[in-house]
């Protein structure tokens, strides 16, 4: 083994144990000369007491150390392999092929220059082999390699192999799938995995690893196309030094070069590439650089920097493609943490396409995005970012999305195109201030959100507050629950997807109203936090206070005024919360009422002191 | 068009990368030093990453006392450097009992020396994200580790709670109590890691290379004798037998390998003869009853 500068190629392997994948991986790394002495050793003695293949080298274990860790409910995504040639280094990304199979696929692929299909040549192509092309192509594997295996068990017929091969060109044909390489082999016994069969006279194309050895990968359509640096992190290590650190994720970067910053628009030059011994010359897409500019113009991490000719796009809304991996399904409406390179925003899918069937490769229209499924989604950001569609740029077009509250990854998305430019909305400025209109009204705007179970109190303590404020001489409205469900939300339902959606409705009314200069009390049971702080969220600062009503569950069920409970209870009603939906108390309520100790006069009273409080607050 | 990026290049690249990334999201990070090469190319990444500013973290040390001579005079060396702030910490509780490899085991000694060591530094000094030098292709279990993994308050790493990793983007959002275990070198091999030192000058302690050293056998492996607390079984007797370590450790838990590798080309040369995992002079993983496995859930690297 050289060691001469050497090439990386990443691979994914696709297919189930039984199609032979654990095997033909352990073939490879064995054959390749990369599986070290003693744990060949240790392959022996497995092979003899656990082996399948009556005490010869079962090459399977050498990678399947995973049944134990399955055994104890560890999930596995993807493992990663190791090994190299005398003119590559692979790095092999191996999904189990269970239940959580599109999650891992995806995940594996989204990394891979190349992916191998397995398929059993007994079996043919089969649903699973259209699944794994259909993900494969839906992230943008280039290369795709059908190894056809077991073919001792055909007899090497060159018929069924061609038949095989056929069958899956018309497949790949049909997804939109570059032409895939079809090789048949025998894993078990290293036929045309390394070394050439004696078996198949008629095949004279390549073994799988002289094919992984040759074929151009390289990575880099990215290394033709115009310069992104998208910005990581700025190095001042004094007050006359700004650096901006990043990977380059297309073209290439020079001393000299003009560039353009996005999303801020902002024109330079690029003065130096830093680097320890002497600044470089060039940096390519894959590269990790640090560069000066010969201007002083503000960015930030998260800025691209691209090629002044041809900078990225900015913009606030897309089409996408979603790959949910939660287990709590997507809510549309509901705000997503949303990161993108170095750029994290929020974001809403608004509207769900349609679902994908990965098997039958058909599109269903759907509500919701349960784990595994993948969907065609519309998103809206809150603020634009600079991007590149997926298919030109995988660091400019992939993204995940984030539980605000958990912080796990929920999704993985791969940008479309935009649906609008940024540059082109702009908000209707209007003549009439809010401020001016909270003058005329005389008093400060406010949202006063009473959250909390069915039964808590909350429309009685929010009807004596309302006369206590308007005794005072304030304008205010009630938006009440029960009342809206009649009116402007009337087409929604109690699923957890129409709940995030009948929050949102009731959030943005209020915000308006507030613009009107009112004072809104709002009486929503609002069970899940994320929808309260969005709600916040909308509304001006200082402006939202969230009242917890809180009454443990046994007592609002002991008083059931409209006998909802024992109608959830018996099971007459679904989706009820507390019963059957939950319900997320507020972490840190700007108020919080135990009903079992105040009577309603009394909770009033506190919430106008909690106003008073923050009025004599935002003065000082 | 310039040429793209041979293979060390893209790990490199790839390292500074999750350097960066962890380093803009975290809010006190710090690098996990061991002396060993894996930390030595690590640290050389962090200030590549970050020159010409200083890699805006520390290096900490969890000193266990039973590291080589070598090893401490390497760690003096780096800290005099100036390049790095260096922070040791040596667990209380161990230093008290005299936690030692041979009255306690490899097991208790690792488990009270390192992982309870490990947390205790990172809650003192408040912490939020470590960098680890840890490599996927070290041992099986290793191979499906992410590159950002969260920990919870109490340090735990709870398997089930692990996010998905997609091309070049990590979470690294953490709730509250949570920390971060970054691993930049999770795609590199043992070799990579040579090549690295070897392309870039980058110092390791002697001890990787071949000399005369007094040793003797022990369970099949050659330990050596480094100073007086060595404690001899019966018929043992220290002999110099020319050798040389693939991993550096607790003195007295770090099998040699008998060599001729005087230099760096002279053992990639030799690994390219005789091929055995690192692992194998590491006595902690033929421990038993401990398994990888249990000790990161435990809280160990």
């Amino acid at each position: 083994m050289t060691d001469q500068p050497k090439s990386l190629l990443r691979f994914l392997t696709c297919g189930s144990v039984d199609d032979g994948k654990s095997t033909l991986i352990g073939r490879l790394l064995y054959d390749a000369g990369c599986v070290y002495d003693d744990h060949s050793a240790a392959l022996a003695a497995d092979s003899k007491t656990v082996g399948t293949r009556g005490g010869e080298l079962d090459f399977a274990l050498l990678v399947d150390g995973l049944s134990a860790e399955r055994e104890q409910g560890i999930t596995i995504d993807v493992a990663y392999r190791y090994f190299e040639t005398a003119q590559r280094k692979f790095i092999v990304a191996d999904a189990p092929g269970h239940e959580q199979y599109t999650r891992n696929m995806v995940t594996g692929a989204s990394t891979a220059d190349l992916a191998i299909l397995l398929i059993d040549a007994r079996k043919g192509v089969l649903a699973q082999t259209r699944r794994h092309a259909l993900l494969v192509h839906l992230l943008g594997v280039r290369h795709v390699v059908l190894a056809v295996n077991k073919m001792d068990l055909v007899q090497w017929d060159e018929t069924v192999f061609n038949n095989v091969s056929q069958s899956f060109s018309e497949v790949a044909q049909r997804i939109g799938l570059a032409a895939p390489v079809a090789i048949p082999l025998a894993a078990p016994q290293g036929d045309n995995v390394v070394k050439r069969s004696t078996h198949a006279p008629w095949y004279a194309g390549p073994t799988l690893l002289d094919y992984l050895n040759r074929v151009e990968v390289e990575t880099d359509s990215a290394l033709a196309q115009p310069l992104r640096l998208p910005v990581q992190t700025v190095l001042r290590p004094h007050l006359d030094f700004r650096g901006f650190a990043g990977m380059v994720a297309a073209g290439e970067v020079r001393p000299g070069q003009e560039v353009r910053l996005a999303p801020s628009g902002a024109r330079t030059r690029i003065a130096r590439l830093v680097d320890t011994d002497q600044d470089l010359q060039v940096g390519v897409a894959g590269q990790s650089v640090t560069v000066t500019f010969t201007d002083d113009v503000d960015c930030a991490r998260g800025e691209v920097i691209c090629a002044a000719s041809d900078p990225c796009e900015a913009a606030d809304q897309f089409d996408a493609h979603l790959v949910w991996m939660s287990d709590a399904p997507l809510l549309p409406g509901r705000p997503y943490g949303f990161k993108l390179g170095a750029q994290k925003v929020s974001a809403q899918v608004t509207d769900i396409r349609h679902k994908l069937n990965v098997n039958s490769m058909e599109r269903w229209a759907a509500k919701t995005l349960e784990l595994n499924e993948i969907g065609l989604v519309s998103l809206a950001l809150d603020r634009p970012i600079a991007f590149a569609p997926y298919e030109q740029n995988k660091d400019l077009g992939g993204f995940i999305l984030i539980d605000r509250i958990a912080q796990t990854t929920v999704a993985a998305g791969m940008i479309r195109f935009a649906l609008r430019r940024a540059h082109n909305i702009h908000w209707q400025a209007l003549d009439i201030s809010r401020e001016k209109r909270a003058a005329a009204m005389g008093q400060r705007p406010a949202v006063i959100w009473l959250t909390g179970l069915s039964g808590a109190g909350k429309s009685t303590i929010a009807n004596i507050l309302e006369k206590k404020l308007f005794a005072e001489g304030k304008k205010t409205l009630i938006l009440d629950g029960d009342n809206i469900r009649h009116g402007l939300n009337k087409d929604l339902g109690f699923s957890d997807a129409d709940r995030v959606e009948n929050i949102r409705r009731v959030a943005e009314v209020a915000r308006l109203m507030t613009d009107a200069g009112l004072i809104v009390i709002v009486s929503f049971i609002s069970p899940f936090r994320s929808e309260r702080d969005l709600a916040r969220r909308l509304m001006a600062e200082g402006e939202f206070f969230e009242v917890f009503i809180d009454t443990p569950l046994e007592a609002a069920e002991r008083r059931d005024v409209k006998g909802l409970y024992s109608k959830a209870r018996s099971g007459q009603l679904k989706h009820f919360t507390g019963v059957s939906s939950p319900y997320e108390p507020p972490e840190a309520p700007d108020l919080r009422i135990e009903t079992e100790r105040l009577a309603p006069d009394q909770a009033a009273d506190l919430i106008l002191d909690m106003l008073a409080n923050a009025r004599q607050a935002g003065e000082a | 068009m310039a040429e793209p990026l041979d293979h060390l290049q893209r790990l490199e690249s790839e390292a500074i990368h999750i350097l960066r990334e962890v380093v803009a999201e975290a809010e006190r990070p710090v690098m996990l030093y061991s002396i060993g090469k894996d930390s030595a190319a690590m640290a050389h990444l962090a200030k590549k990453a970050f020159y010409p500013a200083k890699p805006p973290f520390p290096l900490l040390h969890i000193d266990t006392t039973w590291k080589f001579q070598a090893m401490y005079a390497m760690r003096d060396q780096v800290a005099q450097s100036g390049e790095f702030e260096l922070l040791v910490y040596k667990n209380k509780e161990a230093e008290a009992r005299g936690i030692n490899p041979f009255d306690h085991g490899a097991a208790l000694h690792t488990e009270l020396w390192k992982t309870e060591g490990l947390k205790q530094a990172l809650d003192l000094y408040g912490f939020d994200a470590a960098f680890g030098g840890a490599r996927r292709d070290e041992e099986k279990s290793r191979a499906k580790e992410r590159i950002i993994s969260v920990r919870s308050a109490n340090h735990r790493w709870d398997p089930k709670s692990q996010r998905p990793e997609l091309w070049r983007l990590y979470n690294a959002a953490r709730g509250p109590g949570e920390t971060l275990r970054a691993f930049p070198l999770s795609n590199w091999t043992e070799r990579d890691v040579w090549r690295y030192i070897q392309r870039e000058g980058i110092e390791v302690a002697p001890l990787y290379f071949a000399a005369e050293r007094p040793v003797v056998v022990r369970d099949g492996g050659l330990i050596m004798v480094d100073d007086h607390r060595m404690r001899l079984g019966p018929g043992e007797t220290p002999q110099r037998l020319k050798v040389r370590f693939r991993t550096l450790g607790c003195y007295p838990l770090s099998g040699a390998v008998e060599s001729e590798a005087e230099t760096l080309e002279q053992m990639l040369a030799e690994m390219d003869r005789s091929q055995t995992s690192e692992r194998q002079g590491r006595l902690i993983d033929h421990d038993a009853a401990a398994s990888m496995e249990r000790k990161k859930v435990e809280g160990y690297f």
